[in-house]
């Protein structure tokens, strides 16, 4: 770990939970507790503990926001009623991607949350772009957990009345063990779940609270990355970056209706040409043969070892008990059941481009039944 | 029969000129899950510090050194079905392969247990 790395609000709980230290996206973080694979059964089965307060909470505010946020990404702001989250991505005018984000509207205001590693770039990049009069402040004081998994709902009726009645991609204000939350449910593991952003000087006290229902165990960094990877989420910095496309990293859900037709986003121009002629490559599941894992940074490579593509994640699902990862592959290899090659620090793997998620998403979705 | 320890965290339990390598405890704990074990073929010469296999945990690989150089004799088949036995039992069932110490004097420079313990207690 660095010297310059910086602690979380939770910093010493994470230790005296057992945690594992490590750095990530410039803080110390909890890499595991009892073990990764273990946490991330949990999580499948009952409900999971997430501190992810590295990430950038940030209020957008202004008479301007609306438009101002639009001319920066793809999604319709306008329709998106109170309470309301999208998942949308901010985007270079060659429609790189810069980050990917939640955004609600909340009241007079949009409320986002962006990755830890990139907030600071995102929040340069947000203030010199919108408009004056729209006012960016980042919440530096307010700490976010995430709890998921299948019995999450159990326990948020508990300790936070109300919230059970949420719908997947709606939040809203709530009282959890007395201290004033802004809770979602949303998540990034699949699962339904939840996603609670509270003030930092009280987060130890929410955390306490959730960990001590019996539904309720800590979860590490560790598994957080093999739960999405699971559930077929990108992740930044991996997956997406600044050369790869909304419609390479198969994110055209991300790009509304009405911003297809009207334009006025960067990167509309390359968007449109490639949701029309296809993109060149494509971001897909792969089923890795055998045992053994690829890892970010294997190359998909054809019959004569010529790289065609490259490894973006991989690791062992623990649900299938098997090597999955994503990868960006030519277009035409994009469809699920071709067989692909994919070399490993010498070594040829075979792998056969899956349908994502690897593991069915569950979330509690507006009029489906409980 | 002695036990000897590198830096690295393996281990090389010795009877006469025969060797049998493995990950320690402590290694393994450090490493988390482990999900795959590719061990040495019987007939391959593997060097003194050089790559004899590799682990891979849930969230990453590792190359194992072998602690003295040699001809490996067999590899531990039973890791390819159950890699977690280098979890479970990492200096007994969870072995990874058996070699012929080309020459003992290589192992002048390895730890005794006391010795790894120490070493350990500074890590």
């Amino acid at each position: 770990m660095s010297e310059t790395d910086l602690k979380l609000p939770l910093d010493a709980w994470h230790r005296a939970q057992g945690a594992r230290m490590v750095s990530f996206a410039r803080y110390e973080m909890p890499i595991q507790y009892e073990g990764i694979i273990a946490e991330h059964r949990w999580t499948r089965e009952s409900a999971g503990l997430f501190d992810v307060s590295h990430m950038g909470q940030l209020v957008i505010a202004g008479r301007d926001a609306e438009w101002g946020l639009e001319a920066l990404l793809p999604a319709d702001l306008a329709i998106l009623k109170d309470g309301r989250l999208r998942y949308s991505l901010l985007l270079r005018e060659d429609a790189g991607i810069i980050d990917d984000l939640m955004v609600t509207r909340r009241g007079d205001h949009f409320y986002m949350v962006v990755n830890g590693a990139t907030k600071h770039g995102d929040i340069d990049h947000m203030r010199t772009t919108l408009p004056s009069g729209v006012v960016l402040d980042h919440m530096t004081q307010q700490a976010l957990l995430a709890l998921q998994g299948p019995k999450a709902v159990d326990v948020m009726a508990r300790v936070a009345p109300g919230a059970e009645e949420l719908t997947f991609m709606t939040g809203g204000g709530f009282d959890i063990g007395g201290v004033r939350a802004w809770i979602s449910r949303s998540g990034y593991t699949g699962e339904d779940g939840f996603e609670i952003s509270v003030e930092a000087r009280n987060v130890g006290d929410v955390a306490a609270l959730l960990v001590a229902q019996p539904e309720v165990k800590p979860i590490g960094l560790g598994a957080r990355d093999s739960l999405r990877l699971e559930a077929g989420l990108p992740l930044y910095g991996h997956d997406l970056d600044e050369t790869t496309t909304p419609v390479e990293a198969d994110l055209t859900f991300a790009l509304s209706k009405r911003r297809r037709e009207s334009g006025g986003f960067p990167g509309v121009q390359r968007i449109l040409t490639e949701l029309d002629k296809g993109p060149i490559r494509k971001r897909v599941g792969l089923f890795v043969e055998g045992r053994q894992p690829v890892r970010e940074g294997a190359l998909v490579v054809d019959a004569e070892g010529s790289e065609v593509g490259k490894v973006t994640s991989g690791g062992f699902s623990p649900t299938l008990e098997r090597p999955i990862a994503m990868a960006y592959v030519p277009a035409a290899a994009a469809v699920p059941g071709t067989e692909i090659l994919v070399e490993q620090r010498g070594k040829i793997f075979k792998a056969e481009v899956a349908q994502m998620p690897f593991v069915p998403h569950r979330y509690h979705r507006k009029g489906a039944s409980a | 029969m002695s036990v000897y320890f590198t830096k690295d965290h393996e281990w090389v339990r010795v009877d006469g000129d025969t060797g049998t390598v493995g990950i320690t405890d402590y290694a393994q704990g450090q490493l988390g899950d482990i999900v795959f074990v590719e061990v040495p073929e019987a007939g391959r010469q593997v060097d003194k510090g050089g790559d004899s296999a590799v682990v891979e945990s849930v969230k990453a690989a590792s190359d194992i050194y072998a602690p003295v150089g040699g001809e490996v004799i067999e590899g531990n088949a039973a890791l390819a079905d159950e890699p977690s036995l280098v979890n479970t039992d990492p200096e007994g069932e969870g072995w990874f392969f058996k070699m012929r110490i080309a020459d003992p004097s290589e192992l002048d420079g390895l730890m005794d247990a006391d010795a790894y313990r120490a070493f350990l207690a500074d890590q």
